[in-house]
Parts: structure tokens; sequence; C-alpha cells
């Protein structure tokens, strides 16, 4: 096989494919991993019961028993519903959820990096960016009210959180000065995990993230005791899996970015000490399987605290959830980029590092916050007694 | 006024069949965007003409009629039926003590699993899942109890006419003081997830006010009315059964929205929690047994009419029986449910909010619909 072939096809796709497959098994074990820790947050067992039969523990049998169920369940079509659009619907947010996943840097370059971009970021803004439209055209096409708001709402979410979700990576670009992924995690090797210099980002990434993914407090356009059950109340079968398969995976997808932005993605090290990017691939093979395992650890982390926060908060209105993206996060994102850019400049012109003087900082506000969560708790408020009064 | 743009106001139906209306309430809402221009109550999905059943058939059977009302609080629904009928017949002051304070107990129980469903579903309804399952770990332990002593669990079926159908058993009081130490803290728990969560508040604050005086032309009682700030408790305004002789507050709230409600509601059961605590010695310093007046097996109240209310969880639960003095059965019974009166004020309520807070509307005026249709 002539060398350009295997390297530009052949190859990128065999790592697309287990990429691929290792994700989906994520996503697939994420229904069965919410469920359980959902349940042990919430004082029950969650689904402990499926494959006792098989000799499979802790209920782990639901992961098959799941798609199983998906695949042999009717499915029905509303008679009123737009039949083109009701079938794209579900389909449209697959491909860019699947998509992104040939261009994240799972590990050390070159193997375990599917496609080495340039761009790759702006690649993936973009990409997962499209994901709204079938939620849209399914929300319309199932000529149902609640489907419909559950669709707008949708819309005016990803749309208004797009904008500080984007503006958020600006601080990151500055620092880095690249676009390239491999490059920007390396820098944090080299230097410091960008969640210091750039903390404020990364929180507003860490909301923004989950306004994006429609998870809790921001399910708005699936709000099961408003809209039943928004955008997909029609969908049934695979066709409700879909769905649920791409909101999972650009869960994924938007837990990778974090890790790669903020968390220095596969490596575990600071100003070049640790296990770098050429650490590891002086150790092979087992470095890159290393760097990979430190990566999807780090994944895991962030997949997990979207649970803890589905567990943890009730929902926001939508009015106030437009109130918070337009007027505190871009605002904020805004004053982020305006500070970071000036910082930099005047390390640039002064011969100071910008991102040691932005680190502490961040370091400084974190601490803050920890002092703020530790100290001891304001009296819970009470109803007013008669005796009081 | 020409508008630039056509603006047509969709409607939608919001029940019968839906996650939040807690049973069959419909409201079908006329929306402009996501803001209620207009919504309106429909109700009779659950009517099985209780009122006219009660016409034929003797007083002790109405009481499991009762019960099916206000499913969740039955046994408040029981306590109004006897105190009517006993009211009629005249035999208020021949109950024993025992008996009183075992009707207090059950009351008070069933409040606090009234309230605890309340809150669930409140909590579940605004988004946060997490108080759903905590409270339903406790209201398990109140449910047993019941089952403890009658067998039943929602149903109760507990009082009768004259008293109380059995006495306790024999560790039932223990399983209570097990219960009473422990609630305190599980109300404490519930309220570290809300009460100062910022997106609850945002969602409660400043949601449906009732002042006090529309609450009061509304004819509104319970919760909602002492969260406007009125102190009306009819267990303090007109004591029945032993309520005088035990300590308790009148929680209280300041802007009649619905956080106060939920404030009120929070401080309800801990009020519910302690008066427990003080039956608890009361009731063991009784003569076991001695729970049932001595009147006739039959009943049969003498010629007039009553009008009785106690507070049930949800507020003023009254019962109005008219007695011919020549059957068994009443000539007219008529039930004034809380839920339905407190229902009135939805549109009202939701008139200019939004979708999202007509499900913490419902949820707050803490509706059951057994009870608004009967």
């Amino acid at each position: 096989m002539p060398e350009p072939l295997m390297r530009y096809l052949i190859w990128p796709l065999v790592k697309f494919l287990v990429a691929f497959i290792v994700v989906q098994v994520i996503v697939a074990a994420m229904n069965w991993i919410e469920r359980r820790l959902l349940g042990l947050m919430q004082a029950r067992l969650g689904p402990n019961r499926v494959g006792r039969e098989f000799g499979i523990p802790w209920g782990l049998a639901q992961i098959i028993a799941d798609p199983i169920k998906f695949i042999l369940k009717e499915d029905i079509v509303p008679s009123s519903s737009e039949k083109v659009a009701y079938f794209l619907g579900p389909m449209l947010p697959l491909i860019p959820a699947f998509l992104v996943f040939c261009l994240i840097p799972y590990g050390p370059p070159p193997t375990f990096v599917v496609t080495h971009v340039n761009v790759g970021l702006l690649l993936i803004l973009a990409l997962t960016s499209t994901g709204v439209y079938g939620i849209i055209l399914g929300g319309w096409a199932s000529n149902n009210k609640y489907s419909l708001m559950g669709g707008l709402r949708s819309a005016a979410q990803m749309v208004s959180y797009e904008v500080p979700f984007g503006l958020s990576i600006v601080g990151v670009l500055m620092l880095c000065g690249s676009f390239d992924l491999v490059r920007i995690i390396n820098y944090q090797a080299d230097h410091i995990w960008n969640l210091f210099p750039q903390l404020i980002a990364a929180f507003i990434f860490l909301v923004a993230m989950n306004a994006e993914n429609n998870r809790t407090p921001f399910d708005l356009p699936e709000a099961e005791s408003e809209l039943v059950a928004g955008y997909h109340t029609e969908y049934s079968a695979m066709k409700f899996a879909f769905f649920m398969l791409a909101e999972y995976s650009s869960m994924i997808v938007n837990c990778c970015l974090m890790v790669s932005l903020f968390f220095g993605g596969w490596t575990l090290a600071i100003n070049g000490y640790g296990l770098t990017t050429g650490a590891l691939r002086s150790m092979g093979l087992a470095g890159g399987i290393l760097g990979a395992l430190i990566f999807i650890t780090k994944v895991m982390v962030f997949m997990l605290m979207y649970i803890w926060f589905r567990a943890t908060f009730p929902r926001f209105r939508f009015d106030q959830l437009m109130d918070l993206g337009w007027k505190w996060m871009i605002p904020l994102a805004l004053a982020n980029i305006a500070v970071t850019a000036i910082v930099v400049l005047l390390g640039q012109e002064l011969n100071f590092q910008g991102e040691v003087v932005l680190s502490i900082a961040g370091a400084a506000i974190i601490a803050f916050t920890l002092y703020l969560l530790l100290r001891p708790r304001a009296k819970v408020i009470h109803a007013r007694r008669v005796s009081e009064a | 006024m020409v508008s630039m743009f056509d603006v047509h106001e969709m409607e939608v139906n919001f029940g019968p069949q839906h996650p939040s209306t807690h049973g069959v309430l419909r409201v079908i809402l006329k929306i402009d965007g996501e803001r209620i221009v207009d919504a309106k109550p429909i109700i009779g999905y659950l009517h099985r003409g209780t009122e006219k059943l009660f016409e034929n058939m003797s007083y002790p059977m109405c009481i499991p009629h009762t019960d099916r009302m206000d499913y969740v609080a039955s046994a408040t629904n029981n306590l109004g039926f006897v105190e009517t009928v006993e009211k009629l017949m005249g035999i208020t002051k021949q109950i024993p003590r025992r008996a009183q304070l075992m009707r207090v107990m059950l009351s008070e129980l069933q409040r606090i699993s009234s309230h605890l469903l309340w809150l669930a579903t409140h909590a579940i309804d605004i988004g946060a899942m997490t108080p759903f399952f905590y409270c339903f770990r406790e209201r398990e332990q109140v449910l047993d109890l019941f089952e403890e002593y009658c067998g039943a669990r929602l149903t109760l079926n507990c009082m009768r006419i004259g008293g109380m159908p059995d006495d306790l058993p024999p560790d039932w009081l223990d399983g209570v003081e097990k219960f009473v130490d422990k609630f305190e803290a599980a109300v404490d728990e519930y309220e570290s997830l809300l009460t100062n969560n910022r997106i609850w508040k945002k969602r409660t604050v400043g949601i449906g006010v009732i002042s006090p005086e529309d609450a009061i032309d509304w004819g509104i009682t319970g919760p909602p009315l002492r969260g406007s700030g009125v102190e009306w408790d009819l267990r303090r305004a007109q004591p029945y059964e032993c309520y005088p002789e035990l300590q308790f507050e009148i929680p209280i709230g300041k802007n009649g929205d619905t956080y106060d409600r939920y404030l009120v509601r929070m401080e309800e059961m801990r009020q519910s929690n302690w008066i427990l605590k003080q039956c608890i010695p009361l009731v063991k310093a009784t003569p076991a047994g001695d729970i049932k007046a001595k009147i006739s097996k039959v009943v049969r109240p003498p010629e007039g009419e009553v009008y009785h209310s106690i507070e049930s969880p949800k507020g003023e639960l009254g019962y109005y029986i008219v007695a011919d003095g020549k059957t068994q059965m009443a000539y007219r019974c008529h039930v004034r449910p809380p839920s339905f009166v407190n229902l009135q004020a939805l549109p009202a309520m939701a008139k200019g909010h939004l979708v999202s807070d007509l499900v913490a509307l419902i949820g707050t005026i803490d509706i059951v619909l057994g009870e608004v249709d009967r």
C-alpha cells in the first residue's frame, strides 16, 4: 500500500474507529454510572439487578440491556408530524458529535492523535455548534406544542451560551498562541495548567458547557416538569436513543475540551517537570497509554461533575438563564479577555511573565472561594413565628 | 394598537396528563411566548360524587370515603368527619382523653407526611431532584407507623365516631419517639439543599404573591394564608381535641410569595414534630384501652345541621351535615375542601408569570385533586 494512503487515510480511520468505539462504550457506561451515582447521592440503589443471572455484578449488564431495549421498542411516528424533518431531527446532532472525536488528541502525538489539524479548536467549535439544528428541527417537526417550546428554548439557550463558550477560550489562545490543541497542551505542561492564569475563563467554560449540553441546572429544553420531555416528547425507541447518544457524546467532547484547554490534557507536569509529552514519548507505547489513561481519568472527573450538578441544583427559569448568559457570563468573559490581553502585552513590553501574574491572581481567587465555602455557615432562615412577630 | 408583527397567543393544554399538575388538573394556558396571558383551571376529572354517596350510607360507612378525598392526608379527613358527627350528636365532651391524644398524634403525623409529599413534588417540579428521595425516605417511616396502627398506609380509615377503632400496638409509641428524634435533623437536611440555594430562591422569591387582604377575600386557608402573614390556624382559633393544652407556634410569612409558603411549611413540620414529642408522655399517662365513648352502636344523630372545620395540612377542612333525625344517613353532607378554595387563586397568581412559574405555583398551593373534585 502506498505510504501516503496509509498515512492520510487508513491510519486515521483505524484510530478514529478505536477512539469512536472507546467513547461509545464510555457513553453507554455513563448511563449506568449516572444512574448508580445518582442513586448513591439520593439514598437509593439505582440499577443493580440486570445480569445477575449470568453472574455479572452490580447490574453492569444494564449497559447492554439499554441499547437492546431501545432497538426493540416500537418506533412511533406521529401521524401529523413533518416526516422528513422528524427523521432528520435525531440524526443531525449525531454527525458533529461523532465527527469531533477525530479532532481531539487523546494522548501524546502522533499515535494517539487521530488527525492533527492546526486549527483543531476552531473546527471543534464550529462542529459542536451545529448540534442544535437537530434539536430545533425535531422539536418543530413533532407538531407538538411542548416539543416546539423545547426546541425554541434550546435554540435560544445554545445560541446565547455559544458566545461565552467561545469567548472564554480566547484568553487561552492568547496565552498559548495557537488553535492547535496539541500545542495548547504542551504549553500547559511547560508552564502551568491554564486553570490558574485563566481561572475565570475556566469557570465560564464550565457553566457554558453545562448550558450547551442542556444539563441541570440548565436543562430547560427538556424540563420534565414543565414541558413533559421538551423536544424529544414524541420520539421513541432508537430515535430517542440517538438524541441521548448525541447529548452524552457532546458531554464527553466538552469534557475533553475542558481537560485539554484548562487541565493539561494528557500531561501531568508543571513548568516542564513531570509527565510532559516528551517524558511520555520516551517511554514508548506504554507512555502513550499512560497519557491516554491520564486524559480519560481527567475527563471522567468532569463527567462525574455533571452528575453531581444534576443531583444538587434546581432548574433555572428561562429569563433567568438568559440574564445569566447575557448580563453576567458575556461581560465577564470580555473582561477576562481584556485583562489577559493587557497583562500579556505588558509582560512582553516590560519583560515579565504575564501568566505568572495571572496565575497568582487565579490562585488568590481559588483561596478566597475556598475560604467562603469553608467558613461557618450563615444561620438557616426560618419562617417568623408568631411569638417573634 | 397596530403592531409591526402579527402576534399570536398560543393556547396550550397543561394537563390533565402532565407530570406536574399533581393528578388530573387541567389548565388551559394562553401564552405569549413563555409569558402566561391567561390560565384557566378546569377541574372535575376525578369527580366521584362523594357528597351524594354520603347521603346513601350510614355515618360509619362514610369514613372510608373521606379517606379518598385528600388521599395523601386521610387521617385529618377522618378527624374532620368524625368530629362533625360527634358535634351533631353532642358527644364531643365524652371522647376519652387517650382517644383524643391518639387523634392528635395521627393527624400531626399525617401533617408531616403530607408536607413531605408536598416538598418532594414541589422541589422536583422546580428541578431539584434529590429532595424528592430524601422526603420519601422519611415519609416511608411515617407510613410504616400508620401501617402498624391500622394496617393501611394511605387510606387509613383510622377513626370512629365516638373514639378510635383500636388501642395503640404495644411498641408504637417507641416507634414514634424514634422517628421524632431523628426528624428534626432530616428537615435540616432538606433545608440545607434548598433554603439558601440561589437558584431555589430565584425560582420562588416574588413568585405568586398574595396580599393578606386578597388571601382573606378569596377564602384561602392553611399555609398559603399564613405565608401571606395572616395568623390563622384553626388549631388555635377554634381549638378542637386537646390542642389547647399543647404548645406549638404558628409560623407566618412576610411577603406572601412562594418562598414564604415554603418556609412556613418547613416550620410547620418542625412544630408538628414538637407536638408529637409532647404527646408521647401524655398518652403514656392515660389508661390503656380507654379509647371509646360509651355511645349506642347505632349512630343516629338528632335532627339538625352542623358545620365543623379542622386544620388539615392544606387548610380549613370543613364538613357541613344536615341530619333528619329519622334515618342513620345524612340528609345532606357538604365538604369544604381547602385545595378547592385555594386553587381559585391560581389564575390571578399565574398571570404575567412564565410557564416555568406555573408549575411552581401549582406546587405551592399544594392541591390534591381527589379533594378538589370529590
